[in-house]
């Protein structure tokens, strides 16, 4: 399996790097932690940007790094796309595009470009100065000229930074259709769990510059130390596969392993997989299963861990939804008193009432 | 033709080859040394930066003695001329060209310098991501975004190429088609108590001085690249 590899320490008085590490080369990587957590400097290490002395960065056999030979930036297969959409002023979109597309190793075709610009929407906007292209705008040109160069791993630093929320639910379509339909390993740097939920395959966790868990999304997510799970929008996150359309009520059913989820209905066949993320605050515990209520998604579940909160009134209650050893993990954020109300210790049994779901992808 | 003598045109001519040539090989020697100054984390950054902005606050007649001096006979870099059969460099126009490459340096120098600054390091890197070297990214990216610092260098360094006066006087003397430049030749009216010739001769070099100015400072932009 192809992999990057990276091991480093960078010490810089009050800040310290110190990662090692090796990531898969395929998907999207999410790196996630808090501002100051170092996410920026691993990716321009990786990048070539920044210089750490003994080093080592290899991506599957190529070494890019070895503590004495460094490949310089401009040698290395790989797009970048900053915070900021940094695109030349002086260059028209296209021109931008063509910047690093005609000093590429290999030349991406036409057809290819073609198809490139149309997937990112920006073919009626090519030939207008940086300065007349909105926000989004410029971001969706900055990730054209970044795949143009047919990049072997794709770096992304926070790139919805600087848009708005509107604009943001405009602009992970783009970045999701990327994900599905382009075979380019993606590095994206973010701070925003949302962000993380939806994008990321595999995610590892910063923190004051080491790193704090590295897995796959749903047991990152699942994690109860991380201070993930502290955030207002801490929750888990689950795959499943439809299993059946309710067209009368416009639902479908998931499997999740943990159990069914009905969620809105998609147009997508039977057997896709799709992705949700269950939310702590949207999930509330019962001793016996209700039958008088609205909610949609009931599940049995058993109790693991029962953690503090942030916030004292509350707290978080780990769940093994679909049994203690083969099920996934869910949590609820309840009251304390509800907890000492209910008699709540691990291992016992609850039932899981769903109030929301959220559909990723 | 009858406003000017022929001895002025000639005068005037002079100056304007002299700035002409001089601001040409500055903005050569400039670049390197102004992206220097610009990008460098060394801790010589603060002695060269004193020393390219000397001629700012020295003495122009300091400076012609000390290069008088040295390129003379009997100096380091009189020497060194000599030795490859250049000859003595004071008195002539390449010795001029010379001293006047040093006088207007931070003219040059620092407009560049501040423009080189306020691109920054970001559209390089961009470049750097985009396959260009370091060479490539500042010919099609630092150079392009920088011009109206070149534009501001340029004029700057031929108007006060125009006005030099000091280090003439001490570097070149007062030879005909050779070194006598506008200023020179000014005050050798005045010399001569020839005040009609001098009001004439100064008069153009006022009108031109503040169309210089103008031009630099109803440029959109133009200030903040002065130095």
């Amino acid at each position: 399996m192809s992999t990057l590899a990276i091991r480093c320490r960078l010490d810089r008085g009050s800040f310290c790097l110190d990662v090692d590490l090796a990531l898969p080369a395929h998907g999207v990587t999410v790196l996630f932690g808090p501002s100051g957590s170092g996410k920026t400097t691993l990716l321009r290490l990786i990048a070539g940007l920044e210089r750490a002395p003994g080093a080592r960065i290899t991506l599957n056999n190529e070494v890019w790094d070895d503590g004495r030979h460094l490949t310089p930036t401009h040698r290395r297969p790989i797009g970048y796309v900053f915070q900021e959409a940094s695109l030349f002023p002086h260059l028209t979109a296209r021109a931008n595009i063509d910047y690093g597309r005609r000093r590429s190793a290999q030349q991406l075709g036409d057809t290819a470009f073609t198809d490139l610009i149309a997937r990112l929407g920006i073919s009626s906007m090519l030939d207008r100065k940086p300065d007349q292209l909105s926000g989004g705008e410029r971001q969706r040109v900055a990730i054209a000229r970044a795949l143009a160069t047919r990049p072997k791993l794709l770096l992304m630093d926070e790139p919805l930074a600087a848009l708005d929320q509107a604009r943001k639910q405009d602009f992970l379509p783009y970045l999701e259709r990327l994900h599905d339909e382009l075979d380019i390993p993606m590095l994206y740097v973010t701070h925003s769990p949302d962000e993380a939920a939806r994008l990321a395959d595999y995610m590892v966790v910063l923190d004051a510059g080491s790193v704090r868990a590295a897995g796959s999304l749903s047991e990152v997510f699942a994690r109860t130390d991380l201070p993930l799970a502290q955030d207002d929008e801490a929750g888990v996150v689950w795959e499943g596969q439809i299993e059946q359309h309710d067209a009368a009520y416009h639902l479908s059913r998931l499997n999740c392993g943990g159990g069914a989820l009905w969620v809105r209905a998609t147009d997508k066949p039977l057997g896709t997989s799709l992705r949700v993320r269950i939310l702590a605050r949207d999930v509330s515990l019962t001793l016996t299963p209700q039958t008088d209520t609205s909610i949609l998604n009931i599940l049995p579940a058993t109790v693991r861990s029962i953690s503090a909160d942030a916030q004292s009134a509350q707290a978080l209650v780990w769940l093994n939804a679909g049994g203690l050893d083969a099920g996934v993990a869910l949590c609820a954020r309840i009251t304390r008193r509800s907890v000492d109300r209910l008699g709540l210790r691990p291992g016992m049994p609850v039932w899981a009432q769903i109030k929301s779901v959220a559909l990723l992808r | 033709m009858s406003l000017l003598s022929p001895e002025d045109w000639q005068a005037i001519t002079l100056t304007l080859r002299l700035a002409g040539v001089v601001t040409a090989i500055l903005l050569v020697v400039g670049t390197p040394l102004a992206w220097w100054l610009a990008r460098t984390r060394s801790s010589l950054r603060g002695v060269i930066g004193a020393v390219v902005a000397l001629p700012l606050v020295l003495p122009p007649s300091v400076l012609g003695f000390y290069l008088l001096v040295g390129m003379g006979p009997n100096g380091p870099l009189g020497a060194l001329t000599q030795m490859l059969g250049i000859g003595i460099l004071p008195f002539t126009f390449a010795g001029l060209v010379v001293a006047s490459v040093l006088y207007s340096l931070p003219f040059t120098v620092q407009p560049l310098q501040t423009a080189f600054e306020s691109v920054g390091e970001r559209p390089l890197e961009v470049a750097a991501t985009l396959r260009a070297s370091p060479l490539t990214a500042f010919l099609t990216v630092a150079l392009p975004l920088s011009w109206p610092g070149y534009l501001s260098a340029a004029i700057l360094t031929f108007a006060h190429t125009v006005g030099e006066f000091g280090v003439v006087l001490m570097m070149g003397g007062n030879l005909p088609g050779i070194t006598r430049v506008v200023s020179v030749q000014i005050y050798d009216h005045v010399e001569a108590l020839d005040y009609a010739q001098a009001h004439r001769l100064s008069a153009v070099m006022l009108g031109f001085s503040f169309l210089v100015l103008l031009l630099l400072y109803t440029r959109r932009g133009a200030r903040k690249n002065l130095a």
